[in-house]
């Protein structure tokens, strides 16, 4: 077993004291088996949180079976090795664990919470549901009819509508395009066999990443992962192709019988990876980031009381890139709010930010940052999103750094080469006043 | 029942130089400022951060007659600065120090929060001491305000089915109590309200006598107690804070029966609430049982009775659930759902309820299910020690609903030594269909059109 012990200090780039003793101490962990997991020991509560994730997700279904990963999702805890749907339940809550099984475009995630004192069974158990999934007829069928029912009400929900329809507009006949759970036909016509393979498509080692926080030392965990994944093979389908984003601006409407209109809204972006990430994170919070303090808030929200909320920020996924957004207004109110975005838009496009919202916004993300690492269930989601990114165990020593050190010049260029007041593109749901489709 | 007491009892009757109240839960410290102001510390260093929060014991419920929402729109109007600070400025300067901060309004309770680094707490609880009695409001700032919040309602009831269902069940099932009300109003009474509805709600409730601070975090009791003296110690005592006078439910002789339909639902569902006795200071038994007959009658599909007899046993629900909060100022509301299986109407649904109701009155809790719920209630006390926001906030919402910091720390104990019988005891009270409202959900029916 190999540890690399790293001491990673995060602390705020602020002017008076810092919080400097804060430190997550993240140990890379290689189990005799080959498995690298980022490991925080934290004995304080009895309890591990565990972070498994594997890339790929639901963009992995195979051709003419949608639904099937999501479907498999749901099925993993419906009774696995000896015990059925019922039992398995059973002896999850009688040790008080709690398994969370996901998928999304470009992951499969496992969220496991267990007490130290029966970390064993615990883990016994996850390994069963992720390793001898049961997939009995009657699990798939009442499991089916929920997914049913979910897509179902996705017909008739606004929110979901909008974000279907900017997703089938971008990405077409791509994994991106369409809704995980498949359609009424596709997701009728899987078959047990197609769950079976669902779990070769998605869960291998060439794409597996592990986080674990609390109550456990490099040694056991290591014991773990290797008792948790022994049989897991080593590759499993092949990644989805990139998908260019090529949306022509433009408003779709959505005629839907609502008194508020739901809008998504987007232009191309940047990868995770890019160069530029650092400026454009920055300059997108100080246009439409998280929390009060953003141009589109002021003026939608704060100035003309146009809607609850509104945001917009880089959406990087694995095999496509947008800046995306999205908000609510009253039917008779919403034209008015798209034409404030794409002032504001074209505001920073020609104006730039001023001295000080950089300063301002490079001093809020800094100082935010350290604030995440509370909790050892938050702590363990950032650790493997770290990984997944490839970030490097030091990224929590020097992101703050690499904030700080954007300059005006990038900041420019990055404005001058992707934000694109003329690009973006609308879609609303609702019976907007005022607002014309254009022909899409 | 509920207990009906000053607000301000327990506050004005400790002073600053009296012994903690309580300090049972590890590194969980309370004590109370001169001027009444109830504090709770919780110790946790983990990380070098720290929640803020104050909690005013008003809410929605306690809102003047015509004027549902104005708690809600205040809290909305505490942003829009102080003679001290511009409107917009408080948030700006939360994060302007890496912190982020919100408020939320709920029947019993408002309340402001700010998460930000531990050494920043001076400065927080400067601001918040500031906008508790200095608010200055403008025409200008309130009037748009106004319109987020009417668009609040939109996006977050007009728009959701569910959400307007909800709001007509609990009309329904109050007749005489402001639970019945929404907490974000009723939107012919938000449009009516103004800036001075606002100003007089807050000059009526918001003061240090009629407030709970609660800091969690990377600090010391000491220091919050030197830091509260100092930023909150100072504002005056309000005599005039009134006592909770709240309408009283008459009996309920009548079961409620609601018909709902909305072109968004897309498949028929059922809710049945019945009238619940909440969480009461130094009576918490009751609600503790009820808290075991949610479980097992509609926890997870695969344990409870509703998911065992409907979901698996028969395929007649795609979805049961059973729901209970005990932590309220006055009577609550237990809820049970179904969603029928395609092909099965609602009346049947609701015979398959009754059905299960009566096979749980005849049969009693299954026992293994029963030990696994109480190991499960234990060990989330120990999971509940992960998050400093939720562990601060159920200080925040208990003391808000009249319970002590002695009820908050009796809780786990009380739930741990509940018994089958408890349960049996408690289910034979609450499931009288006279205090309950049956509820049907349905997609509405396509019109039609004359040939």
């Amino acid at each position: 077993m190999m540890i690399r012990t790293f001491a990673a200090a995060c602390f705020a780039a602020l002017s008076s004291a810092l919080p400097l003793h804060a430190e997550v101490d993240i140990q890379e962990v290689t189990t005799p088996g080959g498995i690298t997991a980022w490991l925080v020991e934290e004995p304080s509560i009895p309890f591990v949180a565990l972070e498994i994730r594997f890339k790929g997700g639901t963009s992995l279904d195979a051709p003419g079976k949608r639904g099937a990963i999501n479907l498999m999702t749901g099925l993993l805890e419906e009774g696995a090795g000896d015990l059925d749907s019922r039992a398995f339940a059973a002896a999850r809550d009688g040790l008080a664990a709690g398994f969370g099984y996901d998928s999304y475009d470009d992951s499969f995630s496992v969220s496991a919470e267990f007490l130290t004192e029966t970390a064993d069974e615990a883990l016994e158990l996850l390994r069963l549901s992720l390793r001898e999934p049961r997939f009995e007829q009657a699990d798939i069928d009442r499991v089916k009819a929920q997914v049913q029912s979910g897509i179902d009400s996705d017909k008739t929900d606004p929110d979901t509508i909008a974000q279907d329809t900017f997703a089938e507009l971008a990405f077409g006949d791509h994994p991106y395009g369409s809704a995980p759970s498949g359609t009424t036909e596709s997701l009728a016509a899987l078959t047990r066999d197609d769950l079976l393979e669902a779990v070769d498509r998605v869960m291998a080692r060439d794409r597996l990443y592990v986080a674990a926080v609390g109550d456990v030392d490099a040694e056991t965990l290591s014991i773990w992962l290797d008792r948790l994944f022994a049989d897991l093979p080593e590759t499993g389908a092949p990644m989805p192709e990139a998908v260019p984003y090529a949306v022509e601006s433009g408003v779709t409407v959505v005629p839907f019988d609502t008194p508020q209109s739901v809008v998504v809204f987007a232009q191309n972006g940047i990868p995770r990876d890019d160069e530029r990430f650092f400026e454009a994170y920055l300059a997108m919070q100080v246009l439409g980031g998280g929390g009060f303090n953003n141009r589109l808030m002021e003026e939608v929200r704060v100035k003309r009381g146009l809607t609850y909320g509104i945001g917009a920020y880089l959406s990087p996924r694995d095999y496509s890139e947008t800046i995306s957004g999205g908000f609510s207004s009253d039917n008779g109110k919403v034209a008015e709010a798209i034409a404030i975005v794409q002032d504001e838009w074209r505001r920073m496009r020609e104006e730039g930010l001023s001295d000080e919202e950089v300063q301002r916004v490079k001093t809020y993300l800094t100082g935010a940052y350290p604030l995440r690492f509370d909790g050892n269930a938050r702590i363990a989601r950032i650790l493997v999103g770290m990984q997944m990114e490839d970030l490097g165990l030091d990224y929590v020593n020097t992101r703050n750094a690499r904030i700080d050190a954007v300059t005006d010049e990038e900041l420019t260029a990055f404005i001058d080469d992707v934000l694109d007041p003329d690009g973006l593109h609308f879609v609303v749901v609702g019976q907007p006043e005022g607002l014309e489709a254009t022909a899409n | 029942m509920p207990l009906r007491r000053l607000a301000t009892a327990t506050a004005l009757a400790t002073s600053l130089a009296a012994a903690p109240l309580a300090a049972a839960e590890d590194g969980v410290t309370t004590f109370t400022l001169e001027n009444g102001m109830d504090v709770v510390v919780i110790e946790d260093t983990r990380a070098p951060v720290a929640v803020h929060m104050v909690w005013y014991r008003v809410g929605s419920s306690d809102e003047p007659p015509g004027k549902s929402g104005i708690a809600h729109y205040l809290e909305h109007l505490m942003f829009k600065g102080t003679e001290k600070r511009a409107p917009g400025e408080f948030s700006e300067v939360v994060e302007a120090q890496g912190g982020s901060d919100n408020a939320f309004t709920s029947f019993d309770y408002t309340g402001y929060f700010q998460r930000v680094a531990s050494d920043r707490l001076s400065l927080m609880m400067e601001m918040e001491a500031d906008r508790m009695t200095n608010l200055v409001l403008s025409d200008e700032v309130a009037r748009p305000e106004l319109g987020v919040v009417l668009e609040e309602r939109s996006q977050r009831t007009d728009s959701n089915p569910g959400a307007l269902f909800g709001e007509q069940r609990r009309a329904a099932l109050f007749l005489n109590h402001p639970y019945g009300r929404p907490i974000i109003g009723w939107r012919s009474e938000i449009e009516e309200l103004d800036m001075q509805d606002a100003l007089d709600f807050y000059a009526d409730h918001y003061a240090p006598n009629n407030a709970i601070l609660v800091v969690a975090g990377d600090v010391t009791a000491d220091e919050v107690r030197a830091l509260a003296n100092e930023h909150y110690g100072p504002i005056p005592a309000n005599p005039e804070i009134a006592e909770r006078q709240r309408p009283a439910e008459p009996p309920h002789l009548a079961e409620r029966r609601l018909m709902f339909d909305d072109p968004q639902i897309s498949q028929p569902y059922l809710v049945r609430s019945y009238l619940a006795p909440e969480r009461d200071p130094g009576n918490q038994e009751e609600a503790a049982a009820l808290v075991y007959l949610a479980d097992l009658l509609g926890g997870s599909s695969a344990t409870s009775l509703m998911g065992k007899a409907l979901e698996f046993e028969t395929q007649k629900a795609v979805y049961t659930s059973a729901f209970y909060s005990g932590t309220s100022y006055d009577d609550t509301s237990f809820g049970l759902v179904i969603v029928p299986a395609p092909g099965r109407s609602l009346p049947e649904a609701e015979a398959d309820l009754d059905a299960v109701l009566a096979r749980f009155m005849e049969e009693g809790p299954d026992m293994e299910a029963f030990a696994r719920i109480k190991t499960q209630i234990k060990a989330s006390q120990i999971f509940a020690r992960d998050n400093l926001q939720s562990r601060a906030r159920r200080y925040g919402e208990a003391l808000t609903a009249g319970l002590t910091v002695e009820d908050v720390q009796a809780w786990p104990d009380i739930l741990q030594a509940v018994t089958p019988e408890d349960v049996m005891a408690a289910a034979e009270r609450l499931f009288d269909k006279r205090r309950s409202v049956t509820g049907y959900a349905t997609p509405t029916a396509p019109q039609e059109v004359s040939q």
